[in-house]
This record gives structure tokens, sequence and C-alpha cells, in this order.
């Protein structure tokens, strides 16, 4: 090429580049966009079916054929059984596990035999815990849960967010310092006082935000639910933990798959409430983080 | 190597050059080394301005004061494995009590190991497997019966980097008592008074008790650190270079306080700066790739020591 042809056609390609430039700058937009216009048309599509049926009596009637009179107490009253029992079993079990693996365990090959498993669980789908629990706590240990109750759900979601809760745990411990532990030992405590005083208040709000977002993927499981029994036409709220119940991804999914156009809207209008409820939970794991995650500095 | 650029004479040269050597030899030790061989301006002792070494060590033998030679720490063919590595091989010290005892040679060489055998800190790395003995006060550290929570408490440890728990500095000092039993808050705050006096930072602490003990300044939270270990009443106290992170007037406040507490206290301390061993210990012990090759009062060890490899690294032709 020759000077001359350099220079006449570097306008052409400037302008060219600076339009491949431009428009994938733009595509990416685009695909941020495009995931928030999604998510803003679906809620704006829920609030607009939904917000309509909103009120007090909503959440303080039980389910009815009549779709005015239906509400979604027993609903919401289950879910929030379910989920504290669930919150209560994961974190005894899962830091439990957590603190074992990271400050006791030798690194031999059970640990590595567990870690594995763990990590595999996680990726296990939900709904073969559901089959799981219906075997071992709604059939095997009915005698213990009362069949299908709040308590094998219970146990059942315990078992979907567990390897989830643990995992969480563990990166939290791990993330404490080594010289914190050394410096506890060395000062004579033993191990039990150091994970106490030391390891567990540091990794602390690491492990609570794992286990809240855990629990808020736990809000919204239906499908392990389903297969335990919970069933949507509960017409009264658990008084123990050996009652049946239902939850609210399970009334919504009743409730849409009805033929009239206004089961349509009061299922729209119960997701307004679960989302609400894991927007809550969500705003908690954030809150905790920077709350004690500001104070806890090396 | 910028030590003597004022005035150098043959010997302080070859000083220089042996802080500088020590520090390539160890990356750790080389932010502080450097400040710390030329505090000129430190009036309180006047024999450091001049940094020759031989001319530390004689200047304040006179001030060699505990010759209590009853043996606090006695270690008898100790081996140290790190699964196959041999990191210490057949080491034989007797540590004389209330004496500084200070522990010298190249990285990797041990002398840390050999802290950490003493307090079994050693058994909380994976893989490190001990024989031979080490008797603290007549008390077989490697006993089975050994309650290694007894052992730890009559041995306060102090770290390179200083880390002091993320709670206020009473937590930090009341700690160790606190686990041992004590409850009474009164004797609680008695004892984080009389530690923190003993580690010189009483007076610049005492109203923010209850503060953060992060807010500290690096040389405040070391002598924290420090505090903290005099809390449990040790016998003995193993220092893994502890001033090594710190800023000159912070290395002399340590080493001023090191000096302080001998006699009371056992000391064992790990240094990679001669001039910090020639300033602070009654003895020295010299560690070459895991053997101990000499050991002895540190005047001697300085001044005409009796290997040839002690004087090469003393005075810098390795390390």
């Amino acid at each position: 090429m020759t000077a001359a042809s350099t220079q006449n056609s570097a306008p052409r390609q400037r302008r060219w580049r600076r339009r491949v430039d431009q428009s994938f700058e733009w595509f990416c937009m685009a695909a941020t966009l495009s995931s928030v216009v999604i998510l803003i048309g679906m809620l704006w599509a829920i609030i607009h079916e939904g917000a309509g049926w909103l009120s007090w009596s909503f959440l303080t009637n039980y389910t009815s054929v009549h779709p005015e009179k239906a509400g979604i107490l027993s609903a919401l009253v289950g879910s929030l059984w379910l989920i504290g029992l669930t919150a209560v079993f994961s974190v005894v079990v899962g830091v439990g596990a957590a603190v074992y693996l990271e400050e006791y365990a030798r690194d031999i090959w059970f640990k590595r035999l567990v870690q594995l498993n763990i990590s595999n669980l996680a990726g296990v789908p939900s709904i073969v815990y559901g089959i799981l629990g219906l075997v071992l706590f709604v059939r095997g240990l009915s005698s213990v849960t009362g069949g299908r109750s709040v308590l094998s759900g219970a146990l059942t979601l315990t078992l979907v967010v567990l390897p989830i809760v643990i995992i969480a745990s563990q990166e939290a411990l791990r993330a404490v310092p080594k010289t914190i532990r050394q410096a506890s030992y060395a000062l004579a405590a033993t191990r039990w006082q150091t994970v106490w005083h030391h390891v567990l208040p540091a990794a602390m709000p690491g492990m609570m935000t794992g286990v809240i977002l855990s629990l808020s993927r736990a809000f919204g499981e239906a499908a392990p639910l389903i297969i335990v029994g919970a069933w949507a036409q509960v017409r009264f709220v658990p008084s123990g933990m050996r009652d049946e119940f239902t939850v609210l991804p399970i009334q919504i999914f009743e409730w849409s798959s009805r033929p009239q156009a206004e089961f349509r809207e009061l299922a729209a209008a119960a997701i307004l409430v679960l989302l609400v409820m894991l927007l809550c939970t969500n705003g908690l794991a954030v809150f905790l983080r920077y709350r004690y995650g500001r104070k806890v500095k090396w | 190597m910028v030590i003597e650029t004022s005035d150098s004479t043959t010997g302080r040269s070859s000083v220089g050059h042996t802080a500088g050597d020590d520090q390539s030899g160890d990356p750790v030790a080389r932010v502080p080394v450097t400040p710390d061989t030329d505090d000129g301006g430190r009036s309180e002792r006047p024999e450091v301005a001049s940094p020759s070494l031989a001319a530390v060590v004689t200047a304040r033998a006179d001030s060699t004061a505990p010759t209590d030679d009853d043996v606090k720490i006695d270690i008898e063919g100790l081996n140290v494995y790190y699964g196959a590595t041999l990191a210490l091989s057949d080491v034989h010290l007797q540590v004389p009590s209330g004496q500084v005892t200070a522990l010298i040679g190249p990285s990797g060489c041990g002398k840390s190991t050999l802290l950490r055998s003493i307090n079994r800190m050693n058994d909380l790395i994976e893989g490190a497997r001990v024989t031979g003995g080490v008797r603290l006060g007549g008390v077989d550290v490697y006993d089975r019966r050994t309650d290694v929570v007894l052992l730890r408490k009559r041995i306060g440890m102090v770290f390179q980097k200083s880390n002091p728990f993320p709670k206020s500095i009473f937590e930090n000092v009341a700690f160790g008592p606190r686990i041992a039993g004590v409850r009474g808050r009164e004797q609680l705050s008695q004892i984080v008074e009389r530690s923190l006096t003993r580690a010189a930072l009483w007076d610049e602490v005492k109203d923010r008790l209850h503060h953060s003990a992060l807010q500290l300044s690096g040389g405040q939270q070391q002598r924290l650190c420090i505090a903290r270990a005099l809390a449990n009443d040790p016998e003995v106290l193993l220092m893994d270079e502890p001033a090594s992170a710190l800023d000159p007037a912070s290395t002399a406040r340590i080493e001023d306080l090191i000096f302080e507490l001998r006699g009371q206290y056992t000391i064992v301390i790990v240094t990679h700066n001669m001039q910090q061993a020639a300033r602070v210990s009654d003895r020295t012990a010299f560690f070459y790739q895991g053997l101990l090759v000499e050991s002895g009062p540190t005047v001697e060890m300085f001044t005409c020591p009796s290997q040839q490899r002690t004087e090469d690294y003393i005075t810098g032709r390795f390390g």
C-alpha cells in the first residue's frame, strides 16, 4: 500500500471502527437491560394482576372455592413454621458440620470424601430430596414426625439447604485468619474456647449471610414439599410440629392451575407476598453483613 | 544497604554488611532491619549509636544482671520433622532461667521451629512430628500425660505479626485469665492494669480500655500482645521476631521492654537482626540448616565465636 491510499482509507476505517466499537457497547448495554426489563415486566404484570386482591382479609382468610373469600393464612403460617424449623435444624447441623470440618478434622481421606460429597449434594435437584424425605421422614420415621407433617417438611428442606449452609459456613470459618487461632492457643485456650470465643464470633456474619440466603431459597421451594405431602386445601393453621401444612409456593401453584381467571389473580397476589418476604430476608442478610462485617477487620 | 553513610570505619562497614546480607536472605525481615540498624537517635542507650556488634555487646556486658544458672528449658536431642523433611536435627540447648536467649540464623534454619516446639505450637501444624526431649522446669513437654493447656499457661508467646483479637483492649488482655477461671471484674481489672503496665502500654491506653484493639498502632498492638501474654503470669516468654514488622521507634520500645522484663521472665527471642540480638540477649544460639551450630553468652558469640560458620554469619559473609 502506498502512503496516499492509507491516508485515503483512513477516515473510512476509522468510521467503521468507531461503529463497531459503538455497537458492541450497545449490545452489552442491551444485554444488561434485558434482564432488568424482564424483571420489571414480570413485576408489573404480577402487580397489575394481583395488587387488587391484596387486602387484610387475603392474609387472614383460609383458602376457599370462592375467590373473593380465599386467603393465604394457612400457607403463610405454614411457610413461616417451615422456615423457622428449617433454620433451627440447618444452623445447628450445618454450623456444627462446618466447625468439625474446618477446626477439628484432620486432612485425611475421610475429610476429603465428606467434602466431595457435600459439594456434590449441593448440586442435587431438590425434588430428589423430596423423594428421600418421603421415604425417610414421612414413611420411615412416621412415629416421630407424624407422617405428612411440618416436621417432615422442615427436615426435608434441611436436607436441601444443608450442603449450601455447610459450604458457606466453611468459607466464613476459613476467612478467619490463622493468627487469631494461634494467639488463642498460645494463651492456653482449648480448642473449644478458641472456636467459641474467637473463631465463631468472627465467622458469624459470613455464616449468617449464607444461612439466610439459603433459607430464602428454601422459602420458595415447592417441588420437594409436594412429594413430602404438603397440600393446598389445608384450612387450618398448624398448631404443632406434627400437623399437616401447606406453604405459599404450593398455594400459588394450586391456584394458578385452576381454570378461573380470579384464581390466577389470587396466585399473583400470593406471589407478591412471597416476593416481599424474600426481599425482607435478603435485606436482613445484607444488613447483617454490613452491620457486623465492619467490626471485624484485620 | 545504607547504614553507615556518614563515617565508616572498617569494623562498622562489616557490620552494615551483616545486616544487609541478613536481610537479602529473608524478605520478611527486609522492612524492619533497615531502620533498626540506624537508630542513632536513641539516647537512653548510647552504645547503640555505634553499631559495631562487638562494641554493642561489650558496652552492655555489665548489664547482664541475672546470672542465675538454673536451667529453665532443657532441650535434649530434639528432632522436628515436617512430613519427611527434617527441620531440626539433634538440638541440645539449655536456656537459663531469667535470661534472654536469642536464636539467630538464616531463614529456614529452624529457629522458629525450635521456638514453636517449646510450647507445642507445632501440634497445630499438620504433619509436624517431634522426637527427643524438651523439659520445662523438670516437666517433660512431650510426655503423653502433660496437659498442653497448662503448659501453654506457663509459656507466653508473641508472634511476628501482632495479632490482637478483634475485641476491646481490655478483653484482649483479660482473655487468658478469664478462660483460666478468673471471674471477678475487679480481679480482672487488676490483672489487665498490671499486665499493661508491665508491657509499658498502660499510660497510652488507660483511657480507652474498651476501645477496639485494632485501633492501636502497630507497635502498640505488639505491646498489647506482650501484655496479653504476661496476663497469664507465664514463666517463659517466647518471641518470634517480635519487632520485625515495626518502625524503628516501636522496635526500640519493644527492645527496651525485653530488657526490662528479663530477670522476671525467661525470654527466648528469634531475631533476624544481629544488632537486636547483641542489644537485648544474654545468650545467643546460632542455627544453620536445622543444626545448632553454636551457643553461648552473647558477648563471646559476637566477639570470639568458636565456629567459623558463626563468625561468617555474624560478620555477614553469608546469610
